[in-house]
C-alpha cells in the first residue's frame, strides 16, 4: 500500500485568506480517493495546489518520491498528473481528436525543423498520437466523434471528452474535479462505473472532488473531508457518514446532535 | 404567434432609412462624385452609381431576411429600396435649394446631375425612386431565391463589377503583350475608364453563372471520381495540379508588365508579413500590434549590411545573400528578446505592450542617438538590388520572383507547422492558455516559437522592402503597417492560409489598382471590418477543421453507430 501522493502541511494563502490551511493527505496507489466538503472549503485550490497551478506557501506535496510544489503546470503533467475541471475546459474549437491529441504532447518530441522537414520524428510521432486518440476515443465510447469540434458534442460526450483527453499524458494520477456536476441520477451512475473502470482497466490512481455523495460514498475506498481549508476528517465511507464533524459542517450544529439519519440525501 | 406571421414594417422601413444614410455618407465623402468618371459597364452604369446600388441591395436582402413569407419579402425589400431613395431625393433637394458647399464640400451641383440622372429635380428624382425600388426588389429576390442560384448571381455580379473596374489595366496588359485588341475588344467600352460594354456585361454576367452552376453540379462526381482513384494517382495528379500553378505564376510577370508587377510585388510583402502574422495571431492567438518592428529590423539591417552609401559609421557592403540569413537571424532574435517581458500578458495587455515596441522601434530608427548608425531621419539610401546568378533583380518583374520564393517558403512553412505538434500546441493555447498548460504544453517555448517564427517572415518581408526600394525611411514603418496586416488577417480569416492571400488581394492589392480609392482607403476598411464582423466575423475564407479520424491513413477504425 505505497502512497503515490503525500501532501505535508500544505498552506495556501490568498492575501488575509488562508484557502488550505496545514493540509495533511496520503493517496494509496491505485485507490480511488475523495476530497468532499462544503463549497468554498478549498478542495479545488489544493487541486490547484497538486497540478502546480498555485505555489502553496508553506509545506510539500511529495509526487512517487519528489517533490512537486512550486514546479509549473506542464512539468507537473509530464511526472504523471493529469487533471479535468469542475466547469469542462475542453478546447472548444478544435475537434474531438485534436483536444486528446493535445493531451498526448507530453510524450512527443518533434521540434519545429522536424515539423516543417517532416523528418521521421515527426511521422512517428503523429501517427502515435493520432493512435492514441483514436484508442482513448473508443475507450470513453466516443468512437466516430473524432471529428467533431468539441463543443458541438453533448455534454456527457464533453465530460467523457475530457477525461479522455486527461488520460492522453497516461497519468499515473488522475484527479477529477467534479466529474458529475451538471447530471442527472442516471448519467451520474454511468459515470460511477466508467470511474471505477477507469482504475481497473488502466490501474491507475483517481482522486476526485464530488458533491454528490452518492457517487462519493459508493466509490471511494478513502474520503478526505474539507472545511474551511482544514481536514476536519478522513476514512472509509463508514467512517465519514457517522462522523459528527461532518455532519456538523454540511448541515449545521443542530443536525450534527440530531444524528446521522438525515445525512445521506442532503449531498450539495 | 400572430406577430410572427404579420408584415415587419419597422425593419423594412429602418433598413431603408440605414441604406439612404449610408447612401448620403457616401455621396458627401464625394465618392460617388470621384466615382462617377469609372464606368463599370460602359454607358449604363458608373462606379459611382454602383456603390449606391449596392447599398440598396444589401439593405434590401437583410430587409427580405426579417419577413415572414417570400411575398413579404419582396414587398419588404421593395419598401427599403423607395425609402434608400426617398432619402437620397431629400439630399438632392436640399443640394438644389440650399448651399450646402460651405460646410459639406461635396454637395456639388454635380453631385445633383449625378443624383438626378442629369434630368433636373422632378423628373430625375422619378427615376431615382423607380431604380432605387427596382434594386430593392432585386436584393428580395436574391434572397428569395435558391442558396445555390444566388450565390451563383452573386458571383456574376461581382465578377461583372470586378472586370469593369479593371478595364484599363486589362487592355494595357493585353496591348503589351502584343495579340491586339481586336480579340476582346468588343467586351470593353470605348475610352479610358469605360467598363465592360454591355455587351461585355452581359456574356461575362451569363458564363460566371454558367461555369459556376455546372461547377456546382459537377464538382461531388468529379470529386468522387478523385477519391477512388489509386493513392498515388492521386499524388501525381495533385503534383500536376501544383505545376501547373506554379507555371502560371512564374509567367505572371511577363504578361503582367511593369506596373502590375510592383502592384502584385507590394500585395506579395503584405502576404508575406500576413503569414507571419497569422502564426502569432491566427495560430497562437497572441494579438501583436508591434509586428511593424520586425518589419523595420528586417529592413534597416539589410540596409546597414549592405547600403553603399558611406555615410553611416560602419560601412558594410556586404552581398545580399549574405545579409539577408543575417537579418533573419536578427529578426527571430528580436522575436525572442521582444516575445520574454510579455510572456505573462494576455489579450489587451499583451495588444498595447507590443504596440509600444512597434513605436520603440520606429522612434529608435528615427532618434538623433543611432543617427550616425542608421541614418536618423534621413533614412538609409543606396542600398544596392540584389545579383542573382548575374541577373540584377532591380526591376518589378525580377524582383518579383525574390517575393514569390520568400511567399512560398512562409506558406510552406506556416503550412507544415499548423498540421505538427506546434500547431496544435498554438491552437490549445489560443483556446486555453491555463488548459494548454496543464497539458504538459511549455507555454515559454511555445510562445517564444511563434513570435521568432512570425518576426522570420516579418523580416524577411523587410529586408526585400529595403533591396526594392533601395532607400528606407522611419516612417515607412508607421503604426498603420502592423494595423494593415491585422486587418487583412481578419478579413481572409483568422488562422487560415488562404485567407490570408484574400486578405492580401482586397486589402493590399485592390487599393494599389484603383488608385481613386486611395484616398478612401481607411474608410473603406473601416466600413469593411465593420461589415466582416457583423455578417461574416469568420472572415472570406475561414480555416477549416481538418477531418482527421476517419482520414485514408487512419488505422482500422469502422465508423460506430452511436447509441442515442
Amino acid at each position: 500500500m505505497a502512497s503515490v501522493l503525500s501532501a505535508l502541511n500544505v498552506t495556501k494563502q490568498f492575501g488575509g485568506l488562508t484557502a488550505v490551511n496545514s493540509l495533511n493527505i496520503e493517496i494509496v496507489e491505485n485507490s480511488i480517493s475523495s476530497v468532499i466538503g462544503p463549497n468554498g472549503a478549498g478542495k479545488t485550490t489544493f487541486f490547484n495546489c497538486i497540478t502546480g497551478f498555485y505555489k502553496p506557501e508553506f509545506g510539500e506535496i511529495i509526487f512517487k518520491g519528489n517533490r512537486i510544489d512550486g514546479l509549473r503546470p506542464d512539468q507537473v503533467t509530464q511526472m504523471g498528473i493529469s487533471r479535468t475541471y469542475q466547469n469542462i475546459r475542453l478546447f472548444a474549437n478544435l475537434t474531438a481528436l485534436e483536444n486528446i491529441m493535445v493531451g498526448y504532447d507530453p510524450h512527443l518530441k518533434t521540434g519545429w525543423l522536424d515539423a516543417v522537414l517532416r523528418t521521421r520524428r515527426y511521422h512517428e510521432d503523429e501517427k502515435a498520437a493520432h493512435d492514441e486518440a483514436i484508442k482513448l476515443l473508443r475507450f470513453v465510447g466516443l468512437a466516430g466523434s473524432g471529428d467533431q469540434i468539441a463543443r458541438n458534442l453533448p455534454y456527457g460526450a464533453q465530460r467523457r471528452l475530457e477525461i479522455a483527453r486527461a488520460l492522453a499524458s497516461k497519468p499515473a494520477l488522475l484527479l477529477l474535479d467534479e466529474p458529475t456536476a451538471g447530471m442527472n441520477p442516471n448519467e451520474t451512475g454511468e459515470m460511477m462505473h466508467f470511474i471505477r473502470d477507469l482504475r481497473d482497466s488502466l490501474g491507475i490512481t483517481i482522486l476526485l472532488i464530488e458533491h454528490d455523495m452518492r457517487l462519493v460514498m459508493g466509490i471511494s475506498e478513502q474520503i478526505t473531508v474539507l472545511d474551511f481549508g482544514e481536514k476536519i476528517a478522513e476514512g472509509g465511507p463508514k467512517e465519514i457518514q457517522s462522523n459528527p464533524r461532518v455532519i456538523e459542517a454540511y448541515l449545521g450544529r443542530g443536525a450534527a446532535t440530531e444524528g446521522m439519519a438525515t445525512s445521506e440525501n442532503k449531498s450539495g | 404567434m400572430s406577430t410572427q406571421n404579420r408584415f415587419n414594417w419597422q425593419k423594412a422601413i429602418q433598413l431603408g432609412g440605414i441604406a439612404g444614410l449610408i447612401g448620403v455618407l457616401i455621396a458627401l465623402v464625394g465618392m460617388v462624385e470621384s466615382f462617377d468618371h469609372r464606368d463599370i459597364v460602359a454607358g449604363a452604369i458608373s462606379m459611382g452609381w454602383t456603390m449606391l446600388l449596392l447599398t440598396v441591395l444589401v439593405a434590401a436582402y437583410f430587409s427580405a431576411s426579417h419577413q415572414p413569407s417570400k411575398s413579404f419579402s419582396l414587398v419588404a425589400s421593395g419598401i427599403t429600396g423607395f425609402i434608400f431613395s426617398l432619402v437620397m431625393s431629400l439630399l438632392a433637394f436640399l443640394i438644389e435649394n440650399l448651399d450646402l458647399r460651405q460646410i459639406l464640400v461635396n454637395a456639388s451641383p454635380n453631385l445633383l446631375k449625378i443624383l438626378t440622372l442629369e434630368n433636373g429635380i422632378p423628373n430625375g428624382l422619378i427615376s431615382l425612386i423607380v431604380i432605387s425600388t427596382i434594386f430593392g426588389i432585386l436584393g428580395g429576390a436574391l434572397y428569395i431565391l435558391p442558396a445555390k442560384i444566388r450565390k451563383a448571381i452573386s458571383l456574376g455580379l461581382g465578377m461583372v463589377a470586378f472586370l469593369g473596374l479593371m478595364e484599363d489595366i486589362i487592355q494595357v496588359t493585353i496591348a503589351s503583350t502584343g495579340s491586339g485588341n481586336s480579340a476582346i475588344g468588343w467586351m470593353f467600352g470605348r475610352g479610358t475608364q469605360s467598363g465592360l460594354s454591355i455587351i461585355g456585361a452581359i456574356v461575362v454576367f451569363g458564363v460566371v453563372i454558367g461555369g459556376n452552376l455546372l461547377w456546382g453540379t459537377n464538382a461531388p462526381k468529379i470529386n468522387a471520381q478523385v477519391s477512388k482513384m489509386p493513392p498515388n494517382r492521386q499524388r501525381s495528379l495533385r503534383i500536376l495540379g501544383y505545376g501547373l500553378i506554379l507555371l502560371v505564376v512564374l509567367y505572371l510577370p511577363v504578361v503582367l508588365g511593369l506596373y502590375l508587377t510592383e502592384v502584385v510585388n507590394v500585395t506579395g510583402l503584405f502576404i508575406l508579413m500576413g503569414l507571419g502574422l497569422n502564426i502569432v495571431v491566427g495560430f497562437a492567438g497572441l494579438l501583436d500590434l508591434g509586428y511593424v518592428a520586425f518589419y523595420a529590423i528586417g529592413a534597416y539591417t539589410v540596409g546597414v549590411l549592405t547600403s553603399l552609401s558611406g555615410q553611416l559609421s560602419t560601412a558594410f557592403e556586404w552581398n545580399f545573400w549574405w545579409a539577408l540569413p543575417v537579418s533573419i537571424f536578427i529578426c527571430v532574435m528580436a522575436g525572442v528578446v521582444l516575445g520574454i517581458p510579455v510572456l505573462n500578458m494576455r489579450g489587451d495587455y499583451l495588444a498595447i505592450v507590443t504596440l509600444g515596441f512597434g513605436e520603440i522601434i520606429r522612434i529608435l530608427a528615427l532618434s538623433d542617438f543611432l543617427k550616425p548608425h542608421i541614418g536618423g531621419s534621413q533614412g538609409i539610401v543606396n542600398i544596392p538590388p540584389p545579383d542573382f546568378l548575374g541577373v540584377l533583380l532591380n526591376k518589378p518583374q525580377t524582383l518579383y520572383y525574390l517575393i514569390v520564393a520568400g511567399c512560398i517558403l512562409a506558406l510552406f512553412v506556416s503550412q507544415r507547422l499548423r498540421d505538427s505538434r506546434l500547431g496544435r500546441s498554438w491552437k490549445a493555447m489560443r483556446e486555453d492558455e491555463d488548459v494548454a498548460q496543464a497539458m504538459g504544453i511549455n507555454l515559454v517555448a511555445t510562445k517564444l516559437l511563434a513570435f521568432a517564427t512570425g518576426a522570420a517572415f516579418s523580416g524577411l518581408s523587410g529586408t526585400i522592402l529595403a533591396v526594392k526600394l533601395g532607400t528606407i525611411y522611419p516612417h515607412s514603418f508607421a503604426l498603420l503597417i502592423s494595423i494593415n496586416v491585422l486587418s487583412l488577417i481578419i478579413v481572409g480569416g483568422m488562422g487560415s492560409i488562404p485567407g490570408v492571400f484574400i486578405g492580401g488581394l482586397l486589402l493590399a492589392g485592390m487599393p494599389e489598382l484603383l488608385r481613386e480609392f486611395a484616398e478612401y482607403r481607411l474608410l473603406i476598411y473601416g466600413a469593411l471590418l465593420v461589415v466582416m464582423m457583423q455578417v461574416r466575423p469568420e472572415g472570406f475564407w475561414p480555416e477549416e477543421t481538418h477531418k482527421r479520424e476517419f482520414h485514408e491513413d487512419a488505422p482500422d477504425v469502422t465508423p460506430v453507430q452511436e447509441a442515442a
